[in-house]
């Protein structure tokens, strides 16, 4: 990633129809972003648990990013919109844990906006590193130790 | 072969082959510039140099592209001394070009960001890319180097312009630093090919992919403009491409089908506004079409989605949208139905595009937002503040020193006013393809007076030729809905032709029995693709290999050159078996295009085709990271580590299967439930109809007769005896619904029909239960007798005493449009009233021609082909005035005269009419029974109270419940022939369940984990499918309550899973433990 400089670990739950599909033609169309952002492929944005994005930060990703249709676009007409009502019940659950609100997000990014989706990813990631490395990293780094040595 | 050895790695290539070429070999990459795999190497730039040890001599730098590769010699690529050289190759290139892009990313790549010695800001850096590519490939030889050392010059022969280039712009392609070499070589302007995806607005290559997304997303070589097919040179694809797929002998086939049946859908064409010179369009560069205008705001488009104009790429401060160009004018007296609406969507588009601040202008005639949710969409544009302005603009000038063009209209005061824009969309009207009169020759159809294919009123899909039948906007123009509609009506009139053959042609799949893998250790094969240079060209894949392997229960890895290919997928089987594999994970390309066929191949080893993930490292890791190889590499291995996590846990899931009852409820026996019924019976299957009142026909029984001169009541007694006499249908009149239970493939309804109950099992069900006409509350309606809507005047016209034989012709009828439409209680159009009150005013013109005929209208409406009829209401001398929303017409009763005093927009004065008679155009309200039926089979309504479909463009006769399908004006009002296509849509749809012996449902459905769920009943109401409901049992002497998931309806989304605070519902292959163990993996790197 060069640089000495902190680079962030991003965690992208995308959804299949729109958003992953988004990330396939930032692919396709060649359009680049930074490397720090590892996707994993959900069927529906309304799939992913709370539990994934708290457990994630808890363990040390340096932010969470939730990716999907945009609303009327939902291949399961309104999960996306569950998935809102839920990130506003994940924004509650950061404060109670006391982690930044902006290590994670929720964004729309349909099948025809690669730009878009490298556009989002590019902020995230600066977002991020703006907030510096996951304080918890380093109790995670800390128990790993107590557990494996 | 020569054995040489790179970095002490061995490695054997062909004789003859340079070094360079082995190191690839190797996955090894070393920068580049004057290299072209394609051309003879050059040696001019130095960048590939490498340390070469021949043994008996020093070790020296050499450029691998141009030494070659010898036996038994040591090379090295990463030495201090090569890295050092590179640096000063580097600076020393930045030197001459410090602002070409490829330059300062080679430079950076190296660890060079400004050299040290005086920039010179050349435009070349004497690469000779252009010199060989014209010499040896164009066999050209236009343009060269003269002149030595400091004086070097790229130039043509005697420093003139040279007769031999032939503009095919190679030069320019290749040249690394972006030099318009063809400017040395001739005045000849180079012409790019135009990307006709995009409308011409960019340009493209010879060998292209149509667009990103394009199914295949295969290259394809254009005939028409390659070199190589037209003048034997060039040939540089084929030498590139390293999946040597690039055959220059392919022929074109002609291919002959024995088919049973045809459906016509050659589409339309968009007018082509060259034909209208008076608008400028070809000759100013800021006056598009919409559909180029379409492109533009495409963020797939010329300019990224970017609200540009065409001439200088300005950012679109004020646009104007003129609409009916080439409709609506005296060649083309049709209306194309759909440019009111994308003239509206693009304007709302490009504000959000170019922000609020853009002006748009549409300059229209009538606003025809006639469809579903239209009118309503048309209301938020005004308010998002496009102004529509009701004038046919004439001419568009263009002023040349800004390019901005001015158009001159007569406002609301009629005041003339001159608007200055920087662009200007002509919304062109749809026309019949090209050619189309030898298409109708050869098809042996009929086409009408404007060359679309002639259909009738009640057999709109029909071409006349029996088993020849058409689609889409060749037989009118229409919306993309309406296309959809139609497809599936000519689907249901084949099925209906060809039912006893259906499927005789299909040969189901057999594979080999599935291995039971229950117990048994994960053991993993990691297959890593190349993908030619796509992956490994940015990824370093050997070392993804080699840590691929150290992930625990992975037992074999192997890199391929293409994993996809036809003899890896052999090798995949058999490796699948060699090493007794159990789940399989593919590093490569998207699971959205590849997965299926992976599937596939592992279930032809055995393999449940469940046990197998991919690791996306090319689209979403080597092709986004071209420029960071470390990294992409390290995010290669964490993907492939992800994917594997996964896999471990992966379990082998069926498909489940449903029987399916053959036989279909119809809700509704109007004119769509009729033609449903006979469709689905006509296919072979047994049809319940069912019709609440005691008489079949519904609407259709108060229509007498239709604008082209059909008779409806023969067409509707003809449709009521063959549903009378098809044995196959089940009719039950005076009927209503108890209750209707189950889901598709096995519905179980109970009815009330007569008295009697009666209970029956079905598979699908259609919902055809229609609407009604509105009756007034205004304009005195119910107070005076003369004073009817239009459906009572049609009946009086057609009755015994008829209208004219009752000795009281009236001398003046005022019809009033849009009454109980578009207004604050029902804000959508009706659709048909236009069309219905110019069909009843040319009758009474018939009968009557004395009688003076006023339509009252805010927009007429009379789209398609129904706007000729409109022209021809005009010439019969009917008189159509408009009125404003704001401002309606007042009927008035005298003592016995009766008036209507309306303010006439168009001259701006009210007027006053003594009328004998008034009609009112009654909007279509929705059926009072939709609610009670839509609780029944659980499906929703829109808030106006229609049926709500799946998807309003592309399943607009679905339900988002399966099984469920809707047709007529239960969807949305609409005309006889519109109907009648949807009910066969309806069928055809209904056909995909009912053809089926069973139906293999989705196997990543969710399910309940009993021990974990506590009946809270969370996510009963997330469901979108009402899919999950609360059952209880007795368990240990107690009630027990769990969710319980009807498998047959749910989709796999998951809003149950997230929503259970128990970690009770799951969704198989994408379990909370599976998604878990995925983050647990990416965090690893922590």
């Amino acid at each position: 990633m060069g640089g000495s400089g902190f680079e962030p670990l991003i965690i992208a739950l995308c959804c299949n129809w729109c958003s992953y599909a988004g990330a396939d033609l930032a692919g396709v169309s060649r359009i680049q972003y930074p490397p720090n952002v590892r996707i994993i492929r959900v069927m529906c944005s309304g799939m992913v648990h709370p539990d994934f994005v708290i457990s994630a930060l808890t363990r040390g990703a340096d932010g969470v990013i939730m990716c999907g249709c945009h609303p009327g676009d939902c291949h399961y007409q309104e999960g996306n919109l569950t998935a809102q009502k839920r990130a506003e019940g994940i924004y509650i659950m950061l404060e109670d844990f006391g982690i930044e609100k902006g290590r994670y997000k929720l964004e729309w990014v349909s099948a025809s906006e690669g730009i878009r989706f490298a556009q989002v990813m590019k902020d995230f990631v600066e977002q991020v590193r703006k907030l510096g490395p996951n304080p918890l990293k380093k109790a995670v780094l800390e128990v790993n130790k107590c557990l494996y040595q | 072969m020569v054995r040489l050895t790179v970095n002490e790695q061995k490695v054997s290539v062909e004789k003859g082959a340079n070094l360079l070429g082995a190191i690839e070999k190797l996955g090894i990459k070393i920068p580049t510039l004057c290299y072209h795999k394609a051309l003879t190497p050059y040696g001019a730039c130095r960048l590939c140099v490498v340390e070469v040890h021949v043994p008996g001599r020093e070790p020296a730098l050499q450029a691998s592209c141009s030494y070659p590769a010898l036996d038994g010699i040591t090379v090295f690529t990463d030495t201090e001394r090569v890295k050092r050289a590179r640096k000063i190759v580097a600076e020393l290139l930045l030197a001459r070009c410090p602002e070409a892009e490829a330059i300062k990313l080679i430079a950076s790549s190296l660890g060079v960001t400004e050299p040290r010695i005086r920039k010179k800001n050349d435009d070349c850096v004497y690469c000779g890319l252009c010199v060989r590519m014209c010499e040896e490939r164009m066999g050209k030889a236009a343009i060269g180097f003269t002149g030595r050392g400091p004086k070097k010059k790229l130039e043509p022969p005697f420093g003139k312009h040279n007769p031999v280039c032939w503009t095919c712009g190679a030069c320019n392609f290749i040249c690394p630093v972006g030099k318009k070499i063809t400017v040395l070589t001739t005045q000849k302007p180079f012409i790019p090919i135009p990307n006709s995806y995009n409308m011409g607005l960019d340009k493209r290559s010879a060998a292209y992919i149509l667009y990103p997304q394009a199914v295949p997303n295969k290259a394809v070589i254009d005939k028409n403009y390659c070199l190589h097919l037209n003048y034997n040179v060039c040939g540089i694809c084929k030498e590139v491409c390293e999946a040597r797929a690039i055959d220059y002998e392919q022929k074109d086939n002609k291919i002959e089908i024995d088919a049973g049946a045809v459906i016509l859908s050659p589409g339309y064409e968009v007018f082509d506004p060259g034909l209208k010179p008076e608008l400028g369009y070809g000759k100013y560069q800021n006056v598009v079409t919409s559909l180029e205008f379409e492109r533009i705001l495409s963020a797939s488009g010329p300019y990224s989605g970017e609200a540009l104009r065409p001439s200088d790429k300005k950012h679109l401060k004020r646009i104007a949208f003129l609409q009916c160009v080439g409709s609506r004018d005296h060649e083309r007296d049709y209306c194309s139905s759909v440019c009111c609406m994308y003239a509206t969507k693009e304007a709302i588009i490009a504000k959000e595009h170019a922000g609020e601040d853009l002006k748009c202008d549409i300059f229209y005639m009538d606003m025809r937002a006639f469809s579903k949710g239209f009118e309503q969409y048309y209301e938020s544009a005004k308010k998002q503040g496009i102004h529509y302005i009701r004038f046919r603009v004439p001419v568009i000038r263009e002023l040349p020193e800004t390019q901005d063009l001015v158009l001159e209209y007569l406002n609301e005061e009629e005041k003339k006013v001159c608007s200055e824009y920087d662009l200007v969309v002509l919304s062109v009207g749809m026309v019949p393809p090209k050619h189309i009169k030898e298409f109708a020759e050869k098809t042996g159809i009929q086409l009408n007076e404007f060359n679309f294919c002639r259909t009738s009123v009640f057999d709109p899909t029909g071409t006349g030729r029996e088993g020849v039948y058409a689609a889409g906007p060749f037989t009118e123009p229409k919306d993309i809905p309406e296309t959809v509609i139609q497809a599936s009506s000519a689907a249901s009139r084949v099925i209906s032709l060809l039912h006893d053959v259906k499927g005789t042609l299909i040969k189901p799949r057999e594979y080999p029995p599935e291995t039971d893998v229950g117990g048994q250790e994960p053991r993993i094969g990691v297959f890593v693709c190349h993908c030619g240079t796509n992956i490994a060209g940015f990824v370093n894949v050997p070392e993804v290999v080699e840590y691929a392997k150290t992930l625990s229960n992975v037992v074999y890895v192997e890199n391929n050159l293409y994993t996809c290919s036809n003899d890896t997928q052999d090798r995949m089987k058999q490796k699948i078996k060699e090493h007794d594999l159990n789940r399989v994970v593919v590093a490569s390309c998207t699971p959205r295009t590849h997965e299926p066929l992976f599937r596939n191949t592992i279930r032809e080893a055995g393999l449940n085709s469940y046990l197998f993930e991919m690791a996306n490292i090319r689209d979403q890791c080597s092709w986004v990271h071209m420029h960071e190889r470390e990294a992409a590499t390290r995010k290669s291995e964490d993907l492939v580590r992800m994917a594997v996590a996964k896999a471990r846990l992966l379990e082998p899931l069926q498909k489940p299967l449903i029987n399916i009852n053959k036989s279909a409820l119809v809700i509704g026996g109007g004119l769509a439930g009729m033609t449903s019924s006979l469709e689905l019976a006509g296919q072979g299957f047994e049809v319940y109809l069912l019709e609440r009142e005691k008489e079949l026909g519904g609407n259709l029984r108060r229509i007498h007769y239709v604008l082209n001169g059909e008779d409806p009541q023969n067409e509707l007694k003809s449709i009521i005896e063959k549903v009378k006499t098809d044995k196959r249908i089940h009719l039950f009149v005076s009927a209503k619904i108890l209750s209707i239970e189950g889901s598709i493939g096995n519905f179980k309804t109970r009815i009330i029909s007569d008295r009697e109950e009666t209970e029956f099992e079905h598979g699908v069900i259609i919902v055809a239960t229609g609407a009604r006409e509105y009756r007034p509350k205004e304009y005195l309606y119910g107070e005076d007798e003369r004073i009817i809507t239009q459906s009572e005047l049609e009946e009086m016209i057609a009755s015994d005493a008829g209208f004219a034989k009752n000795g009281s012709k009236p001398n003046t009828m005022v019809m009033i449009q849009c009454v109980g439409s578009r207004d604050n209680e029902r804000p959508y159009c009706s659709r048909i009233c236009c069309s219905t009150a110019v069909k009843n005013a040319l009758k009474i013109k018939e009968v009557s021609p004395d009688t003076n005929v006023y339509v009252l209208y805010r927009d007429i409406r009379t789209y398609g082909f129904r706007e000729q009829y409109y022209t021809k209401a005009r010439q019969k001398g009917i008189v159509f005035m408009r009125y404003d929303a704001d401002n309606k017409p007042v009927v008035a009763k005298n003592g016995k005269s009766l008036s209507v005093k309306v303010f006439e927009q168009t001259l701006k004065l009210p007027v006053e009419i003594p009328a004998d008679m008034v009609v009112l155009s009654a909007g279509i309200i929705p059926d009072q029974d939709n609610k009670a039926v839509a609780q029944l089979i659980k499906v929703p309504l829109t808030q106006e109270g229609f049926f709500l479909e799946a998807h309003m463009k592309l399943r607009p006769v679905d339900f988002a419940t399966d099984g469920v399908f809707v047709c007529g004006l239960a969807h949305f009002s609409k005309s006889i022939e519109e109907s009648i296509i949807q009910a066969q849509a309806a069928s055809a749809r209904a056909n995909t369940i009912l053809s089926k012996d069973n139906l293999e449902l989705e196997a990543t459905t969710s399910f309940i984990i009993d021990e974990n769920c506590d009946g809270c009943a969370y996510c009963i109401e997330p469901c979108p499918y009402n899919a999950i409901s609360l059952i209880e049992y007795m368990w240990q002497g107690a009630v027990k309550k769990i969710a319980e998931v009807n498998e047959s309806m749910c989709k796999g989304c998951g809003c149950c899973m997230a929503t259970c605070p128990k970690r009770g519902a799951m969704v198989r292959g994408f379990t909370m433990d599976q998604i878990e163990s995925q983050i647990d993996a990416a965090l690893q790197a922590v």
